[in-house]
């Protein structure tokens, strides 16, 4: 979905706030939360896209303005609540306020049928498409060409693995691209690389 | 319509709303305050920089291992008893050069080898260093005090997929000699995101 959680390129932003040896959390709650939602998946209530779609479907507003582990507690209390473990009123209840959730979840798709295997050094173009469920295309990618410099091992298809699609695994392609045709005469000259599935890739011929 | 008000309207604070979903996974049977302990133990003991600083110094040192560990990271780290979580099923080690310079970032989230280089930084997870660092690379790290010659390339790695990366720092001139155990010390994490060199 094209959602304020895709990130890359935006512009508007400031500086990184950026120390040496910075912390990875700040409150004793969030190791908590971590520790919740990996036991939450270890026990297969749900699955690694279905988090991350989870977080995607934030209420844009508290998407931005949530902290990292703000976002990661209201992905894990929504699907808690989407598969039926405990309902809204019961955590409210229970936390004596109001609990926002995220957004309901549309439809997934499968594996494009048409999608083919790519070598190192082949050329490829991202397919132009506008996915209003889980993907893990940014869309600073969209109808752009690179080139195939790695290959992954397959992995389940996110788009479908977030919403309980059948789908066969797909490797990604790590593909290379020249920054200044991604964002033209707007961007520091450099290589960026994206891990991109293979259902988003067209050949280049 | 969304309904946002109730993000300003009397809403818990997120300590109420953390205790609330583990009293719930309390109750049903999840056992979640053992669990807590253990994964607690586990970042703070286990997912640490000092992993990756081992596999940077052995890299160093041993230049089969070096090719073993560009070849197949997660393959390589295993020899040093190192492990990923069953869904990293991919490890791709970058390898910095005197004119190449490799940076990792997730724009999509916050995705790292984070069993390896450790739990990302703070400021790996903000929407700056998420919104710009592809697009800026070179004024961004300029910025983080990385103020690379134009001689100096940069390749930056987008972790949208499972596939997890880490950079191999290039070893500084003046630690020739040293064993690997001096030299495990001196990797950093953020040499190993590629937002530093040593």
């Amino acid at each position: 979905m094209d959602g304020v959680h895709d990130m890359g390129g935006r512009q508007g932003f400031g500086r990184v706030r950026y120390a040496l040896k910075a912390q990875t959390f700040h409150e004793p709650w969030e190791k908590r939360v971590n520790a919740l939602y990996s036991l939450a998946v270890k026990l297969g209530i749900f699955n690694m896209d279905e988090y991350r779609h989870a977080i995607e479907r934030m209420e844009p507003r508290h998407y931005l303005s949530a902290s990292y582990y703000e976002r990661s507690l209201t992905s894990l209390a929504t699907l808690c609540v989407e598969k039926g473990i405990v309902t809204r009123e019961e955590l409210e209840r229970r936390a004596q306020g109001s609990f926002p959730l995220s957004l309901p979840i549309g439809p997934g798709r499968s594996n494009v049928k048409t999608r083919e295997r790519f070598k190192v050094g082949d050329r490829v173009r991202v397919r132009v498409e506008h996915i209003p469920g889980h993907v893990r295309a940014p869309g600073y990618v969209r109808g752009k060409t690179g080139t195939v410099v790695g290959i992954s091992p397959a992995y389940p298809f996110p788009d479908a693995h977030a919403h309980g699609v059948k789908a066969e695994d797909e490797p990604t392609y790590d593909v290379r691209f020249n920054a200044e045709e991604l964002w033209p005469n707007s961007a520091d000259p450099a290589q960026v690389h994206v891990g991109v599935f293979e259902s988003y890739l067209d050949r280049v011929v | 319509m969304p309904d946002s008000s109730n993000i300003r309207q009397n809403t818990a604070t997120v300590e109420q709303r953390v205790d609330a979903i583990e009293a719930v996974m309390h109750d049903r049977g999840m056992n979640p305050a053992p669990f807590i302990d253990e994964f607690k133990h586990t970042i703070e003991e286990k997912w640490i920089p000092e992993n990756g600083g081992r596999v940077v110094a052995k890299a160093w040192t041993d230049p089969e291992f070096k090719k073993r560990l560009l070849a197949n990271g997660r393959a390589a780290v295993g020899e040093l008893g190192l492990t990923m979580p069953p869904h990293h099923r991919h490890l791709v080690v970058l390898e910095n050069t005197p004119t190449l310079q490799n940076v990792i970032v997730c724009t999509l989230c916050s995705c790292t080898a984070f069993s390896i280089i450790g739990l990302p930084p703070d400021w790996y997870k903000d929407l700056e260093y998420r919104a710009r660092v592809v697009r800026q690379s070179r004024t961004v790290l300029k910025e983080m005090g990385l103020d690379l010659p134009s001689s100096v390339d940069i390749r930056v790695w987008d972790t949208t997929a499972d596939t997890r990366y880490m950079v191999l720092p290039e070893q500084p001139s003046h630690t020739k000699g040293w064993s690997e155990e001096e030299l495990a010390k001196i990797v950093t994490k953020d040499a190993m995101i590629g937002v530093a060199r040593l």
